[in-house]
């Protein structure tokens, strides 16, 4: 009985978490792909700088508002080298891509706080920024 | 004294809310431009249709957490008490993770109200940057090299991050020890 009654409140409960962020769930991905339809990942590049000391700052903010699958960040960023586009830049917008997500930050908020939401990724922006500055100072070394 | 995390407010619509704005914005778009919002729904439908079995399986795995995790289980090994073997499996799990990241956030967030640390699911939310199955495409454009140091820079930068997320929380807890069940 008392496992029945476990399983009641633990379903009930379920559903109403469920409930509760299935709307954001659904936004997000409408907003994703509005978002993507917009200002595809390929035109977002052009902004982007062959070299220079911003560049891995302006690979980083690129790779953070476009939206999409990791998979295509790799084949873009494939594209970039081959456009001549710097290590560093395409390694920050390869990190930013899969860690920051600004079209989450709705759902991401809804469930662990808006605080944890903006500081994970403000920090994660961060980190891709200087992922990439440390990809161009250590691969030359491998 | 309650923590910052305890202030947060249920607004049992606000979900329902954003996603009537995300349809005016549809709207909008559809007036200025029918052919975009076309493809962006067209994209809408499919992205919803590829997420619907990761919700599936995360509507699974909260019923799991609620029927079966006890706050003092989660405590002891996903809380500050857990020492290395929390940072472990917290970059373990976020490694191994299928599927969307948005998909996690509702389990994350019941873990946390459980009584998760912070700085574990900053970490976790991290590790998923490292995709073990995409790691040869990546070999393939950018060499194994590179992709033995993006790789490393994934799972340190993930425990960095969740030490500074913690900082920036306030170096708490997510939840208050003293609402753990004794």
């Amino acid at each position: 009985m008392g496992s029945v009654n476990r399983f009641r409140r633990a379903g009930r409960r379920s559903v109403i978490s469920f409930i509760k962020v299935l709307p954001i769930v659904i936004g997000v991905l409408g907003l994703a792909s509005l978002l993507a339809a917009a200002l595809p990942a390929g035109a977002l590049a052009r902004f982007l700088p062959m070299e220079g000391t911003f560049g891995p700052l302006l690979g980083a903010v690129v790779g953070g508002v476009a939206a999409g699958h990791p998979l295509t960040s790799y084949v873009l960023a494939g594209e970039f080298g081959s456009a001549g586009i710097g290590l560093a830049t395409i390694t920050a917008f390869i990190v930013s891509w899969v860690t920051v997500g600004l079209v989450h930050i709705p759902i991401e908020s809804a469930t662990l706080g808006m605080r944890f939401a903006l500081w994970r990724n403000a920090i994660s922006f961060a980190s891709a920024v200087i992922i990439g500055y440390l990809a161009a100072i250590v691969m030359p070394l491998l | 004294m309650p923590g910052k995390n305890s202030k947060r407010k249920s607004r049992p619509f606000a979900g329902w809310v954003f996603l009537a704005v995300v349809a005016i914005g549809y709207g909008v778009t559809a007036i200025v431009d029918n052919d975009l919002a076309a493809a962006a729904l067209a994209g809408w439908f499919g992205l919803l249709a590829k997420v619907l079995p990761v919700l599936a399986l995360i509507f699974g795995l909260l019923f799991l957490a609620e029927a079966f995790l006890e706050r003092a289980w989660i405590v002891r090994h996903l809380g500050r008490a857990a020492g290395p073997k929390g940072w472990a499996l917290a970059v373990l799990c976020g490694v191994l993770s299928v599927g969307p990241i948005y998909a996690w956030y509702p389990l994350l967030g019941e873990l946390s109200k459980k009584g998760m640390r912070s700085a574990l699911a900053a970490t976790f939310l991290y590790s998923r940057a490292l995709k073990l199955p995409l790691l040869p495409l990546m070999a393939h454009y950018f060499g194994v090299a590179y992709t033995i140091f993006v790789s490393i820079s994934f799972i340190l930068f993930a425990v960095l991050n969740g030490l500074i997320m913690e900082a920036l929380m306030g170096d708490r807890p997510s939840h208050r020890p003293e609402d753990v069940d004794q």
